[in-house]
């Protein structure tokens, strides 16, 4: 049996300068991956949202202030030798960098509520169930049967909606097809957005608008060709593979969590 | 030479040196010594009848005791209907258009044929009046069912690679009647996913369908094991 191994390597790239804030992206996700919530959210602390959208300001007075909102999905990083920082912490093989599509998987069944990858991951993008889902009446008539719920004492977060991947696979398979178009293994938050902020797609091919938009450079572990991309906390190496772009150059440096005196080519 | 050797005969040696001391005169030293031969027989007896005992207990009793029995909702006869439909299989278990695999046929596929009582078998009888007239789904117990958190694609194996249901069904397909739907009772996942064999032999490729059988298979097929969200969701 001969399977195609091209390796992909699915991305996302976020343009912050489209982004709103609206938090489209966190309702879509939250109801298509099952992801529990409670009454009363208040206490970011214990709140579960596999994207979340951060507010950050330039800290300027009027009339120079602005201000930008960064989604934030897991980045499902590579890290510098193809292990994610949460990847190379997890005790139990629960978390695994998949080379064959490049998404970082959780299972939930094989997590047994370490955290340690909480800990390791640098970007908050993990979660802890310190409950058992308790869904509004009914609500459990209304779940998806595609994503797998979690129970008390297990991490969970973003999975690139890989539940999509495997279905719309499955078509593939039907139709006699192996590869996927573009269009159709496309994440629940790029489709909810509704200023077309965000783009996914496989970042190892140059046919994907994800591809050309930031213009990987794979010898360099990812690094964007394009000067207006960047990503979060990009000196930490953690070779993410969600992207931002933005025009503004203080929104940039901050990605990076530069120092005010810090020259930026110093990343380089 | 071997100080492990010299190491090895040392350690008896100091345990005999140290009983030494509390040595008995001779006699008394043979009368402890058929002593400890009937309790080492005693020993070795009590040894491989709890040996025995646990094996009944774990290989007989446990399994009688962890899994329940149910019957199925009602009797189905796949051999029988084989020869009434027109495209074998499919007719009932078929994939639709997005990819997915409709599985067990829901009453829809059924009422063409059976909307009225045709013979006199009980089966059907139940079924008409039970399900039929009702418009109630017939609540089917699925053997292979897997847990949760696991996909499977019938897409990848049927249509891309071509396997045959048997391969992982068995002869359910050629079957006259259903067989008894056994449950775990902790985990309430069907036999078939853990094997009836508890000792762990395989005798068909679908005696068990586990994590491991799954993964050998595609390591044999594939050339590799696959990545988690390959198989779980
Ligand atoms: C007339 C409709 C019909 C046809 C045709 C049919 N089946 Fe079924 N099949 C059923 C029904 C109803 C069940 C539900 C029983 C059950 O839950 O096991 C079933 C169950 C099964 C199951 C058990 C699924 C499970 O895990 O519980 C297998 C395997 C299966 N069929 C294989 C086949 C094969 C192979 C063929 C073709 C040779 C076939 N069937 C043709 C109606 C049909
Ligand atoms: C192509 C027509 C056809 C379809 C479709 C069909 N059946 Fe039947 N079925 C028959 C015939 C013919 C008999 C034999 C009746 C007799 O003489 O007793 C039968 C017998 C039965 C019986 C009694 C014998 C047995 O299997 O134990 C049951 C129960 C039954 N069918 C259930 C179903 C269910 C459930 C479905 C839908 C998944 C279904 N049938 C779909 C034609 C059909
Ligand atoms: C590679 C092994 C494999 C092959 C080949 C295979 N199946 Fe299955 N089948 C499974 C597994 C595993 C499940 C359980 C899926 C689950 O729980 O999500 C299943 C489930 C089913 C079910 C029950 C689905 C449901 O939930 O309603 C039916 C019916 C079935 N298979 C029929 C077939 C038929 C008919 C064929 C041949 C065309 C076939 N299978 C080929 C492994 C296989
Ligand atoms: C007897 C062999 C065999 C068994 C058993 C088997 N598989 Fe497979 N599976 C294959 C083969 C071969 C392929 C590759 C299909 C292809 O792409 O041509 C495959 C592909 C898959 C795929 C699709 C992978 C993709 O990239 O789209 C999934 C999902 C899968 N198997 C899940 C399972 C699960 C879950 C089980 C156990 C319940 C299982 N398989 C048992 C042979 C097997
Ligand atoms: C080839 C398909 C396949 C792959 C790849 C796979 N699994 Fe599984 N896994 C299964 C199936 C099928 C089951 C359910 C049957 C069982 O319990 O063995 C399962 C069960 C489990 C369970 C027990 C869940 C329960 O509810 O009992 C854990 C934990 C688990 N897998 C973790 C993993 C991890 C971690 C990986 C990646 C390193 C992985 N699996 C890769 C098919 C797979």
């Amino acid at each position: 049996m001969k399977v195609d191994t091209k390796q992909k390597k699915f991305g996302m790239a976020i343009d912050l300068d489209k982004c709103t804030g609206c938090g489209s992206c966190m309702v879509a996700c939250m109801s298509e991956n099952n992801v529990p919530f409670k009454k009363d959210e208040t206490n970011k602390l214990d709140s579960i949202t596999w994207i979340k959208v951060y507010k950050v300001t330039n800290d300027k007075k009027y009339p120079d202030t602005d201000l930008c909102y960064i989604p934030r999905p897991c980045m499902h990083c590579d890290g510098q030798h193809g292990h994610a920082p949460c990847v190379s912490v997890c005790p139990a093989v629960a978390t695994d960098n998949d080379k064959s599509t490049g998404v970082v998987s959780q299972i939930y069944t094989r997590c047994f509520g370490c955290r340690y990858c909480m800990a390791a991951c640098p970007y908050h993008a993990r979660y802890f169930n310190w409950w058992d889902p308790v869904w509004p009446e009914g609500m459990e008539k209304y779940l998806s049967p595609n994503v797998s719920p979690r129970m008390r004492g297990v991490v969970e977060k973003c999975s690139f909606c890989f539940h999509r991947y495997q279905l719309a696979m499955d078509k593939a398979y039907v139709e006699g097809r192996r590869e996927l178009r573009e269009d159709e293994y496309q994440t629940s938050c790029t489709q909810a957005c509704p200023a077309g902020a965000i783009t996914f797609g496989d970042l190892n091919n140059p046919k994907h608008t994800v591809h050309k938009m930031v213009q990987p450079d794979n010898k360099h572990h990812g690094k964007p060709k394009n000067p207006k991309a960047f990503r979060l906390l990009e000196r930490l190496g953690t070779n993410a593979k969600v992207y931002y772009l933005s025009d503004r150059k203080w929104v940039r440096k901050l990605g990076d969590n530069q120092t005010p005196n810090e020259e930026s080519s110093k990343k380089h | 030479m071997s100080t492990i050797d010299d190491k090895a005969t040392e350690v008896p040696e100091d345990a005999a040196g140290e009983s030494a001391e509390t040595v008995p005169p001779e006699q008394e030293k043979e009368e402890v010594a058929e002593k400890k031969e009937i309790n080492k027989g005693l020993v070795i007896f009590v040894f491989i009848a709890a040996f025995v005992a646990s094996l009944i207990v774990g290989w007989i009793l446990f399994p009688m005791v962890l899994y329940t029995q149910e019957n199925q909702p009602i009797d189905f006869n796949h051999a029988l209907h084989l020869e009434e439909v027109e495209n074998s299989c499919e007719s009932c278990h078929f994939f639709r258009e997005d990819g997915s695999y409709a599985g067990v046929p829901k009453l829809a596929q059924c009422v063409d044929c059976h909307d009225e009582v045709m013979g006199d078998d009980p089966d059907e009888l139940a079924f008409v009046e039970n399900y039929v007239q009702k418009n109630i789904e017939v609540p089917w117990l699925i053997y292979s069912q897997q847990s949760d958190c696991v996909f499977f694609s019938h897409a990848a194996h049927v249509k891309a690679a071509k396997m045959d249901c048997v391969s992982c069904h068995g002869d359910i397909g050629e079957s006259t009647s259903l067989k008894v739907y056994e449950k775990n009772i902790i985990t309430g996942i069907s036999r078939d996913i853990w094997g009836k064999n508890i000792g762990g032999i395989k005798l068909h490729s679908w005696d068990r369908m586990k994590m491991n059988d799954c993964a050998k298979c595609h390591k044999e097929e594939t050339g590799n094991q696959g990545a988690c969200f390959q198989c779980h969701k």
